[in-house]
């Protein structure tokens, strides 16, 4: 065949293939934005759900959402990025290394749903936080350590070698390194890897199944150990668990949660983008 | 009296041992240079003589290096402390991405040496030792990686000196460069000579014989000949560094 008609085929395939990844996304995004838009007002946002969740608003779920991703950033950020700093600078490669990475790699490949049993067995059972925004967050923080300590560890590597010789032979302590010119120049690769992360727990449903998630509980959360509506357990709630509920208020919920994923999303990839253009090496 | 006094040092990486029995006294205030094939040993040496070397996981270290008459590789040794008194500027210009102030001021501030009032008057002076104060004092917080590398370097040393080193070892430090950036560095070396203890490892004949007082030939990891320079270029007494340096050899 002729190579240049190859050629056209081959970029007309993988034009193709890339469509088909895209497609899906557009339709999902889209479906919910039309189906969903009719729903947001600013009582949808700002009120409490009435009538069976079949009125008013979301607003206790999407602060919940809130509060439990900002419990799961405020617990496992230190842990995380603590760990890849251990790893990636001062752990020698050991078979004990080896096998703390091993773990963590598998950590990520776990159902979710796993997450929340041991949640449920740890955090409210055993040491009786009970069902509670603490168990909660600490179960999503757990499920979120894994990325952040790849995607972190990931960009500590990335900052050459040189520099921490550098700082060395000038009298810096390895800490002080790490401080001043590994940390800051890692930490756009390590707030991307922790919004990615964080993101993931704002969506998830499992893990907060049995460790926080209230069916319908129309009031603000008061304390760490007060049970919280949450916007995915609300949507799953609201899409099967109520005869009756109007389409509208379930894909208003889809949408808030999505909107509020994506822009999660946009500033990872705006300071990442930001940064990437300012870096000489 | 030597500043350095190296005596029966090995070293080995692994089971590789890459020097042996290393003798060599280092004058203050002058330069020697090492000059060599690649692979001989030179470098090592070099870093043997900051410790730079413990941070390669799997070396060893035998012998002494005397640095004012202490055994640098005595147990409790600060080490720290040493690398601030002997310092190292590399082959290839590596400021760190931050302004050339910050790059001049991360040794005295890591350190502790100043307050940071007294820290702009410390940066003017390094910078002014390092002949690059006049081509950047209108924009010390410019970006340091938007230098040109000649200009990288000296700004490299300038971070070196700021920290108040006795001795500074140079590895290299003009491979990256051109022509007219080396013949700066050379001479700004010249210049620190008269304050510092100064030793560069060199694969250019030319610039270990325009810039040093001693030279020594490292083959093999062995130090072949260590002398004068002039004696060096011009009545060698073993065959080998004849060789090497009137290119028969290397």
């Amino acid at each position: 065949m002729d190579r240049h008609l190859v050629q056209r085929l081959g970029f007309a395939l993988l034009s193709l293939v890339a469509l088909v990844v895209v497609a899906p996304i557009l339709l999902v995004v889209g479906a919910v934005v039309v189906r969903g838009s009719g729903a947001i007002n600013w009582e949808f946002l700002t009120a409490m759900p009435r009538d069976g969740m079949k009125a008013g608003g979301i607003l206790p779920a999407l602060v919940g959402t809130v509060i439990l991703t900002l419990g799961t950033a405020l617990a496992a950020i230190p842990v995380g990025v603590g760990g890849a700093i251990y790893l990636s600078e001062y752990a020698r490669d050991t078979w004990l290394t080896r096998a703390i990475r091993l773990a963590i790699i598998n950590l990520a490949g776990i159902p979710s749903v796993v997450y929340g049993l041991f949640g449920l067995g740890l955090f409210v059972l055993f040491l009786q936080f009970g069902t509670s925004i603490l168990a909660g967050s600490l179960t999503l923080a757990i499920m979120t350590l894994p990325v952040i300590i790849s995607a972190s560890e990931e960009a500590l590597r990335a900052v050459p070698t040189e520099f921490r010789t550098v700082s060395a032979s000038l009298g810096g302590t390895r800490w002080q390194g790490i401080r001043h010119i590994v940390l800051p120049q890692a930490l756009p690769g390590i707030i991307t890897g922790v919004i990615l992360g964080l993101l993931r727990a704002a969506g998830e449903t499992a893990p907060i199944l049995f460790t926080v998630a209230a069916f319908y509980l129309p009031r603000l959360p008061r304390s760490p150990f007060d049970q919280t509506m949450a916007l995915p357990y609300h949507l799953y709630v609201t899409s099967t668990q109520v005869p009756g509920m109007p389409m509208k208020i379930q894909y208003g919920t889809a949408l808030v949660l999505l909107a509020l994923v994506l822009s999660m999303n946009v500033v990872a990839t705006i300071i990442r983008s930001y940064y990437r253009k300012r870096r000489q090496w | 009296m030597a500043k350095i006094e190296i005596t029966d040092l090995n070293f080995y990486y692994g089971d590789m041992q890459a020097l042996h029995h290393i003798a060599m006294s280092v004058p203050d205030r002058q330069i020697t240079a090492l000059i060599g094939p690649s692979g001989c040993g030179k470098s090592t040496f070099l870093r043997c003589l900051n410790r730079m070397n413990d941070t390669i996981p799997g070396t060893r270290v035998e012998g002494s290096v005397l640095l004012d008459g202490q055994n640098i590789y005595a147990p409790g040794t600060n080490v720290v402390d040493l690398r601030r008194r002997v310092g190292m500027v590399f082959q290839r210009p590596n400021p760190f991405p931050q302004s050339v102030f910050d790059n001049v001021a991360f040794g005295p501030r890591v350190l502790g040496l100043t307050r940071e009032r007294d820290l702009h008057e410390l940066v003017e002076e390094s910078l002014h030792r390092a002949a690059l104060w006049d081509e950047v004092k209108d924009d010390l917080h410019q970006d340091a990686q938007q230098l040109s590398l000649g200009q990288q370097q000296r700004l490299c040393i300038a971070r070196t000196i700021a920290v108040e080193p006795e001795v500074i070892l140079m590895d290299e430090p003009c491979s990256a460069l051109d022509p007219i950036a080396t013949l700066e560095i050379e001479e700004l070396m010249k210049k620190l000579e008269k304050e510092y203890c100064i030793l560069i490892v060199t694969h250019n004949m030319q610039q270990a014989a325009r810039v040093s007082d001693w030279t020594g030939f490292f083959w093999l990891g062995k130090l072949v000949e260590f002398d004068a320079t002039q004696t060096v270029f011009t009545r060698p007494s073993h065959k080998l560094t004849e060789d090497y340096i009137t290119g028969r050899a290397g």
